[in-house]
């Protein structure tokens, strides 16, 4: 048997943390409230790293039981941890990335009167996302799921008092909710069929059945419901709408939330129920199909963007995609190792980009930036790393996590050239408006506005997020900003290596391996030359991707223009990001809305329900309005009344008696 | 025929007469008289039915002191005919049908349930002895309380018919 | 004495058709007194149904009721011409179609 590893820790602590600075922080010092945040969500990632230092050690799958929690006749779910390859990488990558994010946070965020709420909203993401990771159940999963998505909404949501990113708080959280119902009824399946939503317990009850048997059209089913809420919370097609107006929160929470993990949990759980998605090839390809169109699309979008961040976040959405495509073509290991690098890269750019607002102090737009390389150097330094990584070149760590999908695309027996092709396209695309947003921040002359020295400018307070026109000069960021860039980006540089020679992969095989229908892994390895000359095309099309944006925007500096306007609506299309926001507004929100409003506030509330309520008050009112008036104060009507009322009486006096 | 049956007739027509009488007059002046002439001729159906001591309290009481309280106040106050006012149309339109239900009902049930009982004349000799014997053994305590009802009302009735204060400013002229 | 006896229902019919005409004179009298006379036939009406049935009865406790009705009459006659009186000061009449303001 196991020791116990107190996994319950590594949840609990940041709740602790979450917990402390939420009721004392706002009372608290600045210094305290670090203390505690940094504490415990310090304290998690050493306990991840104890963990992992004990790894090899454990006999897996490692399960813990914490509590009981549900016992409904036969149907149980337990707060039990699981612990296996897989959620050992998921749970590094968010403890790891999570407390360098941490450390950001605390300069980002220095000069925000809400200190103490971010560092609570902060923790308590981290623990739903440990919780989700973690869990043995579905159901706890679940639970983790919805935390992350309210973690989300009030961290996008930080300043509330500004509408645009109320809105997008709310839009993030509605969308999610569409997608948690689709993953509600998968489980509602689960639970109907096998009677539990235990990982283990299910996935036993699902590998006999198989794509010929019977079971194939309940498994289909439910591994496209399952897809359908990992749209939701990874932000693909159709539900990634959310996903670029959750650039109005904090940076950090960009980095955090929208590039490195919560957006990673659909991938996690698609990895996690791979033993269903290997018995329902439909659903397999649908997730693969989403996955490699969502990527192409997105990176469309990203070339016309002139928000830096919103650039990133649609580069986030497609990176989101290659993931998806590999554990659609049942390369559940290359998505996850693109998730880890992923993770790494994007988290890497994210803080650089909140480096370079705070270094110009406000200012988002790329066409009012430039020239940075001077005024920054650590954060050009590290951005150069995280780009050449995203980009695909070798030897950094995106490169390899990319081109294994790109390979396992063309060659698994699920994949097809059409992704493989697709997915070099979108690395072109996306080594493209990544160089372009390179060149435009950091190489040429400063473009910012009328750089008006004012005699405090570096003194006083900057407005994160706000536009600060009296700011001097760009300027470095300070070192608790730097440093964990600089930790990023040596990750960005070496993660890949742990690809080499397939070792990842091997390390995380047996996860994906138990309960595997017998794939014919040998003719993957046959065509090793193949895989060689694939490679070369996909860095090729990265190299391209970087002398076009060299051309556009460095050399021929009036082309993009040029460019734009001869292509005309196309452009415009691009720019407005194809219009889809419109586009589900007119069709879903506008008839909500309309509907909500005339049938169910006019017809319903008002007519039956106030008109109810309303009616009856009034309805006693004229009553007692004809009967006042037998209180007329005439004498004579009173004799008239009683000698009425006494008729009665003694008529009805007779006919009891009579009876 | 029997003389019991005469005399009750007689007497009978005599109350009827007032009452109807008593409905007819416009003045209340001729009311009250034919209210008088009712309760003498009550007095003589009591002392068919043997209730001699209630018909001289009849007589002495009730047409003697309160019927001539209610002259002294209609002279008093100088109570012409009736006018006729609007009044009431509901009293009419509920009251009359309804005084007229009851009382149909009521004969009704007492013609029912009659049978051949039958009082005869002097049935139940009540004598100041026995009403006595009664009144101030059994029915002590209503006596006694009736008392204080009558000295209740005298108060009420001196309080309620005095003229209005005169304001003591004035007093002095 | 053979047959000298009168039904109790007659005494009874009198009896309710006095009280009849009582209730009838209050609702169609529009003078206060004559309504309050009509009163004092209406508790005659019943007075005569108590001694008709004590007669019957032989219960002698009828015709003391009667004579508690008697002085609950006068002290109600008293009182209620002294209100009668204060009334016509006030309002200087005797319509009781006047004497409206207790209403809604």
């Amino acid at each position: 048997m196991n020791p116990s590893l107190n996994l319950w820790l590594i949840p609990i602590l940041p709740l602790a943390g979450a917990a402390i600075n939420g009721f004392l922080g706002k009372k608290s010092s600045r210094t305290a409230v670090t203390t505690i945040a940094l504490f415990f969500s310090g304290a998690a990632f050493a306990m991840a790293l104890w963990v992992a230092v004990r790894f090899s050690s454990l006999s897996l799958p490692y399960e813990e039981y914490l509590a009981h929690w549900i016992r409904a006749g036969s149907f149980s779910a337990d707060f039990a941890f699981y612990l296996d390859q897989l959620s050992l990488v998921m749970l590094l990558v968010v403890t790891g990335v999570g407390f360098l994010i941490h450390i950001y946070s605390v300069g980002y965020m220095w000069d925000d009167p809400s200190y103490y709420r971010f560092f609570s909203y902060l923790n308590l993401f981290m623990f739903f996302m440990l919780t989700l990771v973690l869990a043995n159940n579905y159901l706890l999963m679940f639970i983790g799921w919805e935390g992350v998505g309210l973690a989300s909404y009030l961290l996008i949501g930080f300043w509330f008092t500004k509408d645009s990113a109320a809105s997008a708080g709310k839009k993030a959280f509605i969308v999610n909710r569409i997608g948690d119902f689709g993953f509600l009824i998968a489980l509602f399946l689960l639970i109907q069929h096998f009677g539990t939503l235990n990982f283990d317990a299910v996935f036993q009850g699902v590998v006999p059945l198989g794509p010929e048997t019977m079971g194939a059209g309940l498994l289909t089913a439910i591994g496209i419901l399952l897809m359908l809420g990992a749209c939701g919370k990874s932000a693909q097609i159709p539900l990634y709408i959310w996903l670029p107006d959750a650039m109005e929160g904090p940076t950090p929470v960009s980095a955090l939330i929208h590039a490195a993990t919560m957006v990673t949990a659909g991938v996690y759980m698609v990895s996690r129920s791979h033993v269903i998605f290997d018995r329902a090839p439909i659903a397999l390809s649908v997730v693969a199909i989403i996955g490699t169109l969502t990527a192409f699309f997105a990176a469309t979008i990203g070339i016309a963007q002139t928000d830096i961040k919103k650039v990133l976040a649609y580069s986030t959405v497609s990176q989101l995609g290659y993931m998806f495509m590999a554990c659609g073509v049942g390369a559940f290991s290359a998505g996850i190792f693109h998730l880890m690098t992923h993770a790494f890269f994007k988290g890497l750019l994210f803080l650089g980009a909140g480096s370079v607002i705070h270094a110009v102090g406000g200012e988002q737009d790329m066409r009012k930036m430039g020239g940075l390389r001077l005024y920054a150097p650590w954060t050009f330094l590290t951005m150069t790393i995280a780009t050449l990584a995203i980009a695909g070149i070798p030897p950094l760590a995106g490169f390899f996590s990319k081109d294994e999908i790109l390979w396992r695309a063309y060659s698994s027996e699920h994949g097809s050239w059409i992704f493989w092709l697709i997915g070099v396209l979108t690395a072109f695309i996306t080594s493209f408006y990544m160089f372009r947003l390179w060149f435009l921040t950091f190489l040429g002359d400063y473009r910012g506005g009328e750089a008006v020295e004012t005699a405090d400018g570096h003194g006083s307070a900057h407005g994160h997020g706000n536009k600060n026109d009296g700011h001097g000069l760009p300027h470095e960021s300070p070192m608790v900003m730097i440093v964990p860039l600089a930790i990023l980006a040596v990750l960005s540089f070496v993660g890949g290596w742990v690809g080499i020679g397939n070792r990842f992969e091997n390390f995380i095989a047996p996860v994906f391996r138990a309960g595997a229908v017998a794939a014919t892994e040998t003719a993957a390895e046959a065509a090793g030359h193949l895989e060689f000359y694939l490679m070369l095309v996909s860095v090729a099309a990265a190299f391209l991707g970087l002398y076009l944006a060299y051309l556009l925007y460095h050399k021929r500096e009036d082309l993009p223009q040029k460019i734009a306007d001869s292509l005309g609506g196309f452009y415009q299309a691009i720019v407005h990001k194809y219009y889809i926001d419109e586009l589900y507004a007119a069709l879903f929100v506008k008839p909500l809305i309309d509907g909500s409003t005339r049938i169910l506030w006019h017809d319903v509330d008002q007519k039956v329900i106030d008109a109810s309520v309303n009616d009856s008050a009034d309805g006693a009112r004229r009553a007692s309005d004809e009967v006042r008036h037998m209180q007329s104060g005439n004498i004579r009507s009173y004799a008239g009344w009683i000698a009425a009322g006494s008729a009665l009486v003694i008529a009805f006096m007779i006919w009891m008696g009579v009876r | 025929m029997n003389f019991h049956l005469i005399l009750f007739l007689a007497f009978g027509a005599v109350c009827v007469g007032g009452a109807i009488n008593l409905l007819a007059q416009r003045h209340p002046i001729n009311s009250a008289l034919s209210l008088i002439a009712v309760m003498a001729a009550l007095a003589g159906e009591y002392l068919l039915l043997g209730a001699e001591f209630v018909a001289a309290v009849q007589v002495i009481v009730y047409a003697g002191a309160i019927m001539v309280l209610f002259v002294f106040v209609i002279m008093l106050l100088n109570a012409g005919e009736e006018e006729h006012t609007g009044g009431s149309r509901i009293a009419i339109l509920l009251g009359v049908p309804g005084m007229l239900t009851g009382s149909v009902l009521t004969a009704w049930v007492v013609l029912r349930h009659s049978g051949t009982q039958s009082v005869p004349i002097g049935a139940l000799p009540g004598s100041p002895r026995d009403i006595a014997q009664l009144l101030f053994h059994d029915f002590l305590l209503p006596f006694e309380v009736t008392s204080v009802l009558i000295l209740i009302a005298i108060m009420g009735a001196v309080v309620l018919a005095s003229k209005p204060e005169v304001p003591a400013g004035e007093g002095e002229r | 004495m053979t047959s000298s006896y009168v039904p109790l229902s007659y005494y009874l019919l009198l009896s309710g058709f006095l009280f009849a005409c009582g209730v009838a004179g209050f609702i169609i009298k529009r003078n206060i007194i004559s309504i309050f006379m009509s009163i004092e036939l209406m508790l005659n009406g019943v007075n005569l149904s108590f001694v008709a049935f004590a007669a019957h009865w032989h219960a002698l406790a009828g015709q003391i009721f009667v004579f508690f009705v008697m002085v609950v009459a006068a002290a109600e006659a008293a009182v209620g011409l002294a209100i009668i009186i204060a009334v016509y000061r006030t309002r200087e009449t005797l319509n009781v179609d006047q004497v409206n303001l207790l209403k809604l």
